[in-house]
């Protein structure tokens, strides 16, 4: 029997489920095809959760979904070997009743959210991979093959919210191959601590309240990337993530990578005693606005960590995943309705809702980022590195009268960039990343 | 999968599969400090020796026609288990839910399942029940023995193949994995079989099999609706056995040690270690002293 569907949503993650949910509830016919054993089981544990865009889709989602702490404190770092300088925002505004960041699991969260949108209708397939794509003799896409016995799947339109390796697309030739440049590859850990232990070390009055840090500088030993920190009700997620092209070149071991943040005299105080369990690395897509494949074709769309759609600035990925998944979804489900075939050019309108959205926005905001840092590493390593010294010199009581503490600081940053000139520059550099 | 058809002259098998969904234990922590165990977060999959049991109850319907029917007792939750049988390839799935179970030690379970068994045989008169050996959360092996005895099945037991089934004559044979060997046994349908790991290998559904199971309903009984008649048997208040405490073992302190041994032939090495566990353990060599063990050296 030939089975087809409306839409066949590739993936079960964030933007797949978000994709598959608003199809779902408009009574279109969606079959959603996922890899692991169950949603999640496939995802790296510990994520900030940012509420707005799941809100959207899931109002009362606070009632039902599995969170752990909601982010009452965030904390920057910027670490030498030995020290951190920080900035820490803590605000009783953010305990509300609807809080804004949670911090979450994704095995379990995942799997909420994949339950809700087959209690809207869709149907799940687990331990199923797509393997390719099915096209008639005009290069159309038709649908999917799987790497289970049986016949192939169609439908009016494929969804690829495949994640990072766009394996799918790539291999019917709907997108290049992964640039190293263009990813990072993040480790991470969970250690487990009680619920009173995090509470303790993180200054938290309640078991819904958390903390979350990002650290920059020393934790990436000279190479683009970041560290991470967040706290669950009974673990901490702790991570670095540095670009694949960093670790070729430097031949760092990722491993070794995480185990330096861990000891950092900064970092180690606050998972002490605590049991590691899993051990997960995972790519995060980072090349920005430029490495963006091509989104639509004819009968698919590309969502999410497919699309590289993630601001790694902000560290927002599943709330761009979502949006992406919703937008694209609107888009197929008016011309199903219209009894329009999707084909490229009618699926250009998802293309426009994207630049109307805080997403391509985004994106286009930090198009610069990527290649700035990859070219001025010097912003990761000999700035924070600096900083520290000031601050030290800055606190030390020790004779020194304090317009000569000023002058040596001034003097100090001025070497270590090699003049005024370099200093400037960078600011230029920095600023125009930002803008 | 090709199903052959239930023709009158094949009669055919009415297979019961019991299962189980359980946390994954190589995934369940014990807590650091409070050395309880950890189930936030842990999870779950069907009970594996259970999918043993699947995977045979198939090939038997595969080869003599009827149908298998899972069945399980647990949360609202366990009903992904009894989908995921589905899409293995079995026919019908009852997941039997109640309020009233929880709690439920081997005693209360078997009882709970058995009258589910009972009610759903009064449809398809049952031929055989496959359960798993024992869970991998319980480890007790006591469920499907339990069923055995209160629906009056033949009871064997870790099965580590099925040779032959004859559903007109109503005779089985099987291989049992005893201590020390196998012992092949010939028994009458109905009956139970639990089986032990590795006796075939769990087949992947098709693509039809998972479309079919992601479409299903899952027939969900509460205790009445299974024909529990008595309701004080089940969960909590009809379990007898009271668990104290679940902790983790300590780690034995005792480490492996290393002998230095001179002399390279096997007879030398035995002795090096007799000699060592004879030294350490004095009792020992009076309690050999008449067996068939004898040291070589004085
Ligand atoms: C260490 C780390 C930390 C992060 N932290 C945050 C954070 O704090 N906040 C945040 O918002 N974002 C964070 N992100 C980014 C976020 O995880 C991603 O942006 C988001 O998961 C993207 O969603 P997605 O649905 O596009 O892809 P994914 O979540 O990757 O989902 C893709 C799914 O498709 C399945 N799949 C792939 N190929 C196939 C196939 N051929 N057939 C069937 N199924 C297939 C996969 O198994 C997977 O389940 C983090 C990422 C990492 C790696």
């Amino acid at each position: 029997m030939v089975e087809h569907f409306d839409a066949i949503v590739v993936g079960a993650g964030p933007a797949g489920t978000a994709a598959a949910l608003v199809m779902a509830r408009a009574g279109l016919d969606v079959l959603q095809i996922e890899r692991g054993e169950t949603p999640g089981s496939k995802n790296v544990q510990g994520a900030i959760l940012y509420a707005d865009a799941l809100e959207r889709l899931v109002p009362d989602f606070r009632e039902e979904a599995p969170l752990e702490r909601h982010v009452v404190e965030q904390r920057v770092w910027l670490l030498d070997e030995r020290s951190h300088t920080g900035a820490h925002y803590r605000s009783a505004d953010f305990d509300e009743d609807r809080p804004n960041r949670y911090t979450i699991l994704r095995a379990p969260f995942d799997r909420w959210f994949a339950a809700e949108a087959r209690a809207a209708g869709a149907v799940l397939l687990t331990e199923t991979t797509v393997t390719e794509l099915v096209k008639d003799a005009a290069g159309k896409v038709v649908g999917v093959r799987t790497d289970r016995e049986g016949e192939n799947l169609f439908a009016d339109v494929v969804i690829l919210a495949e994640g990072v390796n766009g394996l799918v697309g790539q291999r019917a030739g709907l997108r290049k191959e992964l640039d190293p440049r263009h990813v990072a590859l993040a480790v991470k850990e969970t250690v487990f601590l009680t619920d009173e232990v995090v509470q303790e070390r993180f200054n938290l009055k309640g078991e819904h309240d958390g903390v979350v840090i990002e650290a920059m500088g020393d934790v990436s030993a000279g190479m683009v990337g970041t560290g991470f920190l967040y706290t669950n009700r009974e673990s901490i997620s702790i991570g670095v993530g540095c670009l694949i092209s960093d670790f070729q070149a430097t031949g760092t071991a990722p491993y070794a990578l995480l185990d330096r943040f861990k000891s950092h005299p900064s970092v180690a105080p606050l998972l002490k005693g605590g049991e590691v369990k899993e051990y997960v690395a995972h790519l995060i897509p980072e090349g920005g606005y430029h490495a963006i494949p091509e989104l639509v074709g004819e009968g698919w769309l590309v969502v999410g960590d497919a699309g590289q759609f993630v601001n790694p600035a902000h560290r927002e990925g599943s709330n761009l995943a979502m949006t992406t998944g919703a937008l694209a979804a609107e888009t197929v489900i008016a011309l199903h309705r219209q009894g329009t075939p999707c084909t490229k050019a009618a699926l250009g309108s998802y293309l426009r809702a994207l630049e109307q959205s805080f997403v391509m926005k985004d994106m286009k905001k930090y198009r610069g980022l990527a290649a700035m840092l990859h070219g001025n590493k010097h912003f990761l390593t000999t700035y924070p590195a600096a900083l520290s010294r000031a601050m030290q010199t800055f606190l030390r009581v020790d004779g020194v009268d304090k317009r000569t503490k000023q002058r040596l600081m001034v003097q100090d940053f001025k070497a270590a960039r090699g003049g005024w000139w370099h200093l400037m520059t960078d600011a230029v550099k920095l600023a125009r990343a930002w803008r | 999968m090709t199903r052959p058809p239930h023709a009158a002259d094949r009669p055919g098998l009415n297979l019961f599969v019991c299962i189980k969904q359980v946390p994954d234990s190589a995934q369940i922590r014990v807590h650091p400090v409070t050395n309880t165990i950890m189930r936030q977060g842990v999870p779950t999959i069907v009970n594996p020796y259970d999918l043993f049991a699947l995977e045979e109850a198939l090939r038997l319907r595969d080869e003599y026609g009827g149908s298998v029917t899972v069945l399980s007792m647990g949360p609202p939750m366990a009903e992904e288990a009894l989908r995921r049988a589905l899409g293995i390839g079995a026919d019908h799935a009852v997941l039997i839910t109640d309020r009233r179970f929880a709690g439920a030690d081997t005693l209360a379970t078997s009882y709970a399942l058995a009258s589910a068994l009972t009610t759903l045989g009064r449809e398809q008169p049952i031929d055989m029940v496959l359960t798993g050996k024992q869970t991998i959360d319980g480890d007790t092996a006591q469920v499907g023995p339990g069923i055995a005895r209160r629906l009056g099945l033949e009871q064997l037991t870790y099965v580590a193949a099925i040779d032959r089934v004859d559903p007109l004559r109503r005779e089985i044979v099987v291989r049992r994995r005893s201590e020390g060997g196998v012992q092949v046994l010939a028994s009458r349908l109905p009956c139970l079989v639990s089986v032990v790991e590795g006796l075939n290998e769990v087949r992947r559904g098709a693509v039809a099999d998972v479309l079919r199971a992601a479409r299903a309903e899952v027939v969900t009984w509460s205790a009445t609706e299974a024909g529990v008649e008595d309701p004080m048997r089940c969960g909590l208040r009809g379990s007898p056995t009271v668990v104290r405490r679940v902790f983790a073992p300590s780690p034995r302190q005792e480490r492996a040690q290393m002998v230095a041994v001179t002399g390279k032939r096997p007879s030398q090495l035995a002795d090096a270690v007799l000699d060592l566990v004879l030294t350490q353990q004095p009792k020992l060599e009076a309690a050999l002293a008449d067996g068939p063990v004898r040291r070589n050296r004085p």
